[in-house]
């Protein structure tokens, strides 16, 4: 099997730093040059695309970065109506984009006069059809009001006034609505066990759903299951995500999002032959992948056993994916996953591996390597030997034979020692009981 | 109230046969008695007229009156006395002390008290091996004798000795206290031979036994648990649920150092073994536990070479020593050297390369011992199944049992169902 060996050195360089353990992503300042933060901001609407440019504004190392991602907030949240955002941009702002950029408490006076007006209204309203005890209209007016606290960032309280109303919907498209707005806000608060539920209550409805409604729901459990590292699920729900997702849920998620998403999952922790069905013979998901060739490069090259190139490209996406807000604590240990899963796979074929070539194949040390596999024979995942020596992995497996011979022989001594013990205890009750009802103490 | 001379006439006489015996002991209780008591010191002489095989129960009845009777025995002539007890109880006749276990056990405790205070504890061993042979009405039964013989072994440290009683298995048990000083004592003196998977055995059951207060010899029973199950399995199982709930609920507060220790060592690393042992040695040796700890130590080497054995073919004596967080390839050497000695591992040493070589198990499973074993095995616990399935039937046949439950009369039937021999025991408790 031909192993790729050139890859550029900055990714060799990568490739060692990776290797040097899970550095908390949250501690280092990451260099992210090649984020076009306009581009990628463009992919998202709504509130997402507020708390990932206030994301990428704390994450990223760059100042100029920085405050192009914070004037992008500023303005954007202009438009809206959330208050506390304002002030919270500002701050982190502090006056380094100029004066246009600061805290303009105007603004803050006016929208907050306003807001506490149309509550007021939306408030009376409600009460109004809740005398009248019209199903449609409380419903509409729970709707209204749970909209009205979501633009204005009191996302708890939305939450609740999504759920009220529940109990007015009638049929299945009003039930949908609510699910949908319950899991936008939960994705938000953070109530991934909420998101699945709702995914699951949307999906049990009689009626048969839109098809981008389905993989709406498809995209937020995959999300749902990503943060809950659940990573299996979460790729299955990805790549089954239809293609008409498009555009359309830019509130919660991009289909490039899709792509990366599900990819690193699938590649974390499907094996061989799930890969292949699942995501590169899979048409749908392939349509995904276009968005992002880098990703469906590094797929295919996982697949075809170049993991020098396949890693390379994974420290090449690292940066990025380290400002993505759903995905960068799960970077570290899908990374890790994927890495064990190359080693593996590599070693299968053989029975004796030279860990020299392996070692120029996977772009590390000897030594760095000999500690790897070490790890992941005591765990178990791999059926070899090290030969420290001369530096050669044998594959190893087990005798079958023997090993049952000394199952037997030990479930043998255990059932005796636990069935003597047994017959023991047994004989210590009786003679406890037969104390109590005849009341003499024998011998 | 006969004369003693009356008395042993009538020993004489009546040893004959099983009535005459009978009649002999409804005698001997009348006479028994303080009175008896009284004339403790005119009795010896006349045990001299008796002999321990045919009167043995006239015998017994003076014997234990003079052993008991609170005044010092030596007295009677000194270690005679005690010669003369170990006499008795070497050549008396089963059937006939059966008639008057109390007495009999008395004797006993009398001798063992005797041989510790004269600081002389290997005198009584063989007597009192012969007692427990006598007295048991089965092998599997425990009496009290166990308790006090196991002692006596373990103070004289003739932990051989001990062994020929700790190999039958004990089901029948009258007091539950001299169970706990049984499986104590007994796992003491495995421990003592290294025997440890034997001796983890009877700790089990010393600590998983139904108590409904927790009492000290639980507690120190469980604190050599702890240490040997660290030797043998390398970490505490959890309580199972048949242990007793008292148990579950304070034994480890009592023990709460042994349970650090555990912790400790779960995480590996030896130097921060050996500190916490350092600093809390005193509690160790006042338990007179810290010759066992400091195995305990010692295990946790074997145990990271063992680990090694799994992942490596071959490997450098400096990667083991480093691994394994000892100081030089030299220690690593000796450590490995001796593990090859006692069998723990199968390797050898190039000292040329500094380099060991790891090999496999070489038990084939061919043998004709190997043969031999698992059929003596097989045999042994098809008939322990038999056991089992007979006390099952027992259980199902018993009236309290069936009153509980048998409230619905029309399922009589499905209760008698003896098909399901795959019951594991844990169905029971």
């Amino acid at each position: 099997m031909d192993v790729e060996g050139e890859v550029p050195a900055a990714a060799a360089a990568a490739v060692m730093n990776g290797l040097g353990g899970a550095e908390e992503a949250s501690a280092a300042p990451v260099s992210a040059e090649q984020l076009d933060v306009e581009a990628y901001a463009a992919q998202y609407s709504g509130r997402t695309r507020l708390a990932r440019l206030l994301f990428i504004a704390d994450r990223c190392g760059v100042e100029a970065m920085q405050l192009e991602a914070l004037r992008m907030a500023y303005d954007e949240i202009k438009r809206g109506e959330d208050v506390q955002l304002h002030r919270d941009v500002a701050a982190k702002i502090g006056g380094r984009l100029g004066p246009r950029f600061g805290l303009d408490q105007a603004w803050v006076d006016t929208v907050t006069r306003r807001a506490d007006q149309r509550k007021e209204k939306l408030e009376n309203e409600l009460n109004g059809y809740r005398t009248n005890l019209i199903k449609e209209s409380i419903r509409m007016g729970y709707n209204d009001i749970g909209d009205f606290f979501y633009v204005h960032g009191q996302l708890s309280d939305a939450f609740k006034s999504y759920i009220r109303t529940r109990d007015y919907c009638t049929t299945s498209k009003h039930i949908v609505q609510m699910c949908m707005n319950v899991i936008l806000v939960s994705i938000e608060l953070g109530q991934y066990a909420h998101v699945s539920n709702y995914v699951s209550k949307a999906e049990q409805t009689p009626d048969s759903l839109d098809p981008i409604i389905v993989a709406k729901l498809k995209a937020a459990a995959g999300l749902a299951n990503l943060e809950t590292k659940k990573y299996k699920l979460a790729a299955r729900k990805f790549v089954e995500t239809g293609i008409e997702l498009g555009n359309n849920y830019s509130e919660v998620i991009a289909p490039q999002d899709v792509a990366v998403y599900g990819a690193l999952c699938a590649l974390a922790s499907f094996d061989r032959s799930d890969l292949k069905s699942k995501v590169i013979d899979n048409i749908n998901f392939r349509n995904f992948l276009e968005l992002v060739p880098e990703v469906r490069e590094l797929v295919n090259d996982f697949y075809a056993s170049r993991y020098g190139s396949c890693l390379g490209h994974l420290e090449k996406l690292k940066p990025n994916l380290l400002l993505d807000i759903h995905l960068h604590e799960h970077v570290e240990t899908l990374y890790m996953d994927i890495r064990h899963k190359a080693i593996i796979q590599y070693t299968l074929p053989f029975i004796s591996v030279d860990l020299n070539t392996m070692a120029t194949a996977f772009k590390t040390s000897v030594t760095m390597l000999e500690k790897e596999l070490a790890a992941l024979i005591t765990e178990n995942k791999i059926q070899a030997r090290i030969d420290s020596h001369n530096k050669i992995l044998y594959a190893r497996h087990a005798d079958q034979r023997n090993a049952t011979f000394q199952r037997v022989l030990q479930t043998g001594n255990d059932f005796e020692r636990d069935v003597k013990s047994m017959l023991l205890r047994a004989n210590l009750l009786k003679h406890d009981y037969i104390q109590k009802t005849s009341g003499s103490r024998k011998m | 109230m006969e004369s003693l001379e009356a008395l042993v006439a009538h020993i004489q006489g009546l040893s004959g046969s099983p009535e005459e015996v009978a009649h002999l002991h409804s005698l001997l209780k009348q006479a028994d008695g303080d009175s008896l008591r009284a004339h403790a010191a005119a009795l010896v002489p006349f045990l001299a007229y008796l002999s321990p095989e045919t009167h043995s129960l006239g015998y017994l009845y003076l014997l234990e009156a003079c052993a008991t009777s609170g005044s010092n025995l030596s007295e009677f002539g000194g270690g005679d006395f005690l010669v003369t007890i170990a006499g008795f109880l070497t050549a008396c006749s089963a059937d006939q002390i059966r008639l008057a276990p109390d007495k009999f056990l008395n004797v006993c405790r009398v001798l063992k008290d005797q041989v510790m205070q004269l600081n002389m504890p290997i005198r009584g061993i063989a007597p009192l091996r012969a007692a427990v042979r006598k007295i048991q009405s089965s092998p599997e039964q425990l009496t009290p004798v166990h308790a006090d013989y196991l002692l006596l072994c373990l103070l004289a440290k003739q932990y051989m000795a001990g062994l020929s009683i700790l190999e039958d298995d004990i089901f029948e048990v009258d007091q539950p206290k001299d169970l706990f000083l049984y499986c104590y004592y007994g796992g003491m003196i495995y421990i003592g031979l290294k025997k440890f998977p034997k001796a983890l055995e009877l700790l089990h059951n010393a600590v998983t036994a139904p108590m409904s207060m927790l009492n000290a010899i639980a507690v120190e029973a469980y604190k050599k648990y702890v240490l040997v199950s660290l030797i043998v399995n390398g970490q505490v199982p959890s309580f199972p649920k048949y242990t007793s709930v008292s148990a579950q609920r304070s034994m480890k507060n009592h023990a709460q150092i042994y349970v650090e220790l555990s912790t400790s060592y779960s995480n590996g690393r030896y130097t921060d073994l050996e500190t916490f042992v350092q600093a809390n040695s005193a509690t160790f040796q006042s338990d007179n536990n810290l010759g066992l700890v400091k195995q305990v130590l010692s295990s946790m080497y074997k145990r990271n070479i063992q680990r090694l054995t799994q992942t490596y073919l071959t490997l450098s004596l400096e990667d083991i020593a480093r691994s394994v967080q000892l100081e030089t390839p030299r220690d690593a050497e000796m450590h490995v050297l001796r593990m090859i000695e006692d069998g723990e591992i199968h390797a050898t040493i190039n000292q040329k390369d500094g380099m060991v070589s790891f090999h496999e198990d070489p038990e084939q499973y061919k043998s004709v011992e190997m043969v031999e074993h698992i059929d003596s095995s097989i045999q042994r616990l098809t008939a322990l199944s038999k056991k089992l399935a007979s006390i099952d039937e027992n259980m199902s046949c018993d009236p309290a049992y069936l009153m509980k439950t048998g409230r619905d009369r029309g399922r009589f039937d499905g209760r008698f169902d003896y098909d399901d021999y795959d019951s594991v025991p844990h169905k029971f408790f």
